[in-house]
């Protein structure tokens, strides 16, 4: 039997976003599907290396962006983020209550053998180099060669 | 021909089938695992997915209230 597959397009780097982008991934490679997670724009923020405040990339503007969006470590709530406080918040809501956190999502995605992408075009826009994302990522593309990956399966833009 | 236990009774989506997995990828032919789950999604897509993926579902127990215990074979 063919495997089913899933293609999820990362766009947002929302920790609330970022949070069903991983746990559709991690849920969907576990029962079989072969999954591909595509980040661009908003969504590189969980796949730089510095996961905090840190000024990557190259030329000034680049860098000064990157240090304001910050990484993995600082993804606001797309709602009622009350200045960094509530994915912290939320983070202990779901420790206490045995959901899944962000890190152990990802980490289960990575266990799986989630396909990770990253998006050329925005790596460029961002100044980004590929020593700065983390080594997961297999490859970096274009429309083109996402599209060729999703064909036949589902796909998702969160 | 070994068996596993794994207790995802306290688990919720998508950690229910992420360790589910996870386990059954660690079997050698013959091995054995038995899973304690709870109903609803549980019980109803770990056992379907497993099947799915080729595994043999050897027996589902009520081993008490809401808990059941799913074995699967390699």
């Amino acid at each position: 039997m063919e495997k089913k597959k899933l293609s999820i397009v990362a766009f947002s780097g929302d920790f609330d976003k970022l949070v069903a982008a991983f746990t559709l991934a991690s849920g969907a490679a576990a029962v079989n599907y072969e999954v591909n997670l595509f980040f661009t724009f908003w969504g590189y923020n969980a796949i730089k290396i510095k996961k905090g405040h840190s000024f990557t990339g190259t030329g000034f503007l680049a860098k000064f962006f990157n240090f304001l969006m910050g990484g993995l470590n600082n993804v606001p709530l797309s709602r009622l983020n009350f200045f960094g406080a509530s994915p912290k918040l939320m983070t202990g809501m779901m420790k206490a209550k045995n959901v899944a956190t962000l890190p152990e999502l990802i980490e289960a995605a990575r266990a799986l053998k989630v396909n990770f992408y990253a998006c050329e075009m925005s790596m460029v826009i961002l100044g980004i180099k590929r020593e700065e994302i983390i080594p997961d990522i297999k490859e970096i593309l274009g429309v083109a060669k996402f599209l060729e990956y999703a064909e036949g399966g589902q796909v998702l833009f969160i | 021909m070994n068996t596993y236990k794994l207790d995802i009774t306290k688990e919720h989506c998508p950690m229910t089938f992420v360790k589910t997995k996870l386990q059954l990828e660690k079997l050698n032919t013959g091995d054995r695992l038995e899973v304690l789950l709870t109903e609803g999604e549980p019980l109803e897509n770990v056992p379907k997915s497993s099947v799915e993926q080729g595994y043999k579902l050897i027996e589902t127990v009520n081993v008490g209230g809401t808990i059941h215990k799913v074995v699967l074979e390699k």
